[in-house]
């Protein structure tokens, strides 16, 4: 993802004048490129994500169109504040990137496992939040969220993901991707788990359990639409993200789910239960670890469509009796 | 700008109606900071009289200079002097700080005009400040970029954080002003955490240094409209001000930090500067 963020923000940058790039230190190896093609837009203010922010703030508002770049938890909860009052109040043309979201920096430990910015940069005003999925949603989303005035969350992976779009797609903010139509049970995911949900939803395919496969790219706004489709037309919901079971894609698309009056569908939530993670190690090694696998996927399901087979088991002997009597 | 006659008796005048809007509005709202307010209002009024090259009538003049109060709780001063200058009615000074007001008791820029950021929480104001004077620089534009501290929000890690940036950067359309009234939140300065040497420290950091009584419009002028101070370097004004400056039982008082003024208190006020409640 990481080179892909860059691919498209040299071409953005090529096209429009007002784009600049600011790092607090950190992108060895990838912003170069920028670096040297844009030396005038290309600014690294040290370590030193408070200063960075609010930098971007004032460049912004001096009519320029921001990225700033680090990663982990820094460009994000570091200086939380000022993305809240300088850049959100303000609806400065600031576009947060963090490179490293979930268990990318895996083996780093606590402090590089980025498992609630999505809850928390979503929950401010003015904030667009963007996870991409796969490279090609990557490239796609950073032009997006370059035309997008305002302020913007783009949360990336790390390096060398696989890209999971096999056919051309439409990208807009705030609108779904489906990969796979199914009518038995839908998963929807957010940022770099696309590929585990690709290969849960044809694991379900090949068991001959129609999986429906939602890229959820935008977190904020959410596609509701997308959401209520899903619960009417299929029978489970189970949302997929690399972060906190707490207020990211599961408890956004709950939200939708409980104030809507469609009837009540079995629905699950993977991601990672608000602890701590005790335990570091690959990326990979982590996702297995909290259950974020396709064998996690595939018993979620399980267990969604047997207590679903149980609940209309259990209204059609409701049925019949009723029917006795 | 000269916006009022070159003189030190005109400033004085318009410093003292300053104060006295200033007091009208915290003893109305019952609202906080009067000793904030009041140590920073003979530096604004030279700002905005004769420094400031911005227009009333253009708020979006790209050329404008930018003032930013990062001590945003000192509002109500800032809010009577851009209501004095002209960027919106006097009368809407009657509306601050109450339930739906229309000017909030930390400085906003949203529907007041004059206002460039939103500022109240301490320690934001210089980042957002080097930003704007780096994109002048950038579009090879000439205007400058003021940024008024307090010396409290000195404390904030994040004030050192572009402390250091803006001479790194050779922003010298970039002036800070330290509004110096040695007293913040629950103490003094020295009490709480103690600044000095604060002229040797923004210097180190590389800033043109200044020190002035902010209360002396003989200093503050011809410090205010010789910026920069050296060519390549921002620079920086330590002002020493008394909190509470200008009724004397307020000047030097923690207490006025947070306390609004009684109707006795207001009274006598007002009458110390010669103006009608």
């Amino acid at each position: 993802m990481r080179a892909a963020f860059f691919r498209a923000l040299l071409d953005v940058a090529e096209q429009d004048q007002r784009v600049w790039l600011a790092t607090a230190d950190l992108g060895f190896g990838v912003v170069e490129p920028f670096a040297s093609r844009f030396p005038d837009r290309f600014l690294n203010v040290g370590v030193a994500e408070q200063n960075l922010t609010g930098i971007a703030a004032g460049v912004a508002l001096s009519g320029k169109i921001v990225f700033t770049y680090s990663i982990a938890n820094f460009p994000t909860l570091r200086c939380l504040e000022q993305i809240r009052n300088d850049v959100c109040y303000h609806k400065a043309n600031v576009k947060i990137v963090a490179i490293g979201g979930g268990f990318s920096y895996g083996a780093l430990g606590m402090t590089h496992h980025a498992t609630e910015d999505l809850a928390i940069l979503r929950a401010l005003p003015e904030m667009t939040v963007v996870a991409p999925g796969d490279p090609v949603e990557t490239e796609a989303a950073t032009q997006a969220v370059a035309a997008c005035p305002g302020p913007c969350y783009l949360r990336l992976g790390r390096a060398g993901e696989p890209v999971v779009h096999q056919s051309k797609f439409d990208f807009e903010i705030g609108k779904a991707i489906a990969l796979q139509d199914g009518d038995d049970i839908t998963i929807i995911s957010t940022g770099g788990m696309l590929a585990t949900a690709r290969e849960a939803a044809e694991a379900l395919d090949a068991r001959g359990i129609s999986a429906r496969l939602l890229s959820m790219h935008t977190l904020k706004p959410l596609d509701t639409d997308a959401v209520l489709r899903a619960a009417r037309e299929t029978r489970a919901i189970i949302t997929l993200e690399e972060h906190s079971v707490i207020g990211g894609l599961g408890s956004a698309v709950a939200e939708v789910l409980a104030e809507s009056a469609e009837e009540k569908i079995a629905f699950k939530r993977l991601g990672v239960t608000s602890a701590f993670s005790s335990v570091i190690g690959s990326q990979e090694f982590l996702r297995e670890h909290h259950g974020l696998s396709v064998r996690g996927v595939l018993r979620a399901a399980e267990e969604l469509l047997r207590a679903t087979e149980g609940q209309r088991g259990a209204r059609a002997e409701l049925a019949s009796r009723a029917g006795v009597r | 700008m000269n916006h009022l006659p070159p003189n030190a008796a005109a400033l004085d005048a318009h410093a003292r109606q300053i104060r006295a809007e200033t007091l009208r509005m915290i003893h109305r709202a019952r609202s906080s900071h009067a000793g904030s307010a009041l140590s920073m209002i003979d530096l604004l009024v030279v700002l905005y009289e004769k420094v400031l090259r911005v227009r009333p009538d253009e708020l979006d003049w790209p050329e404008r200079d930018r003032f930013l109060l990062s001590k945003g709780h000192a509002c109500a001063g800032l809010y009577a002097v851009l209501a004095r200058r002209g960027f919106f009615p006097l009368d809407w000074l009657n509306d601050f700080y109450g339930d739906n007001a229309r000017l909030p008791g930390h400085a906003t820029h949203a529907g007041i005009p004059g206002i460039e950021v939103s500022t109240g929480s301490l320690g934001h104001g210089l980042a957002i400040a080097c930003g704007m004077a780096l994109a002048g620089k950038s579009d090879n534009k000439s205007y400058r970029v003021f940024a008024l501290l307090s010396d409290g929000e000195c404390d904030e890690g994040s004030t050192w954080e572009a402390a250091l940036f803006a001479p790194h950067h050779r922003l010298d359309n970039l002036v800070v002003i330290v509004d110096y009234n040695k007293i913040q939140s629950l103490g003094t300065v020295k009490e709480v955490l103690d600044l000095e040497p604060l002229a040797k420290k923004w210097e180190s950091f590389g800033w043109a240094v200044r020190e002035i009584n902010g209360h002396d419009f003989g200093e503050i002028e011809p410090a205010l409209v010789n910026v920069p101070f050296e060519s390549g370097k921002p620079a920086c004004v330590i002002a020493h001000t008394v909190k509470g400056k200008g009724v004397d039982f307020m000047e030097d008082k923690l207490l006025w930090h947070y306390r609004a003024l009684n109707d006795e208190e207001f009274h006598s006020a007002l009458t110390q500067l010669g103006e009608p409640a």
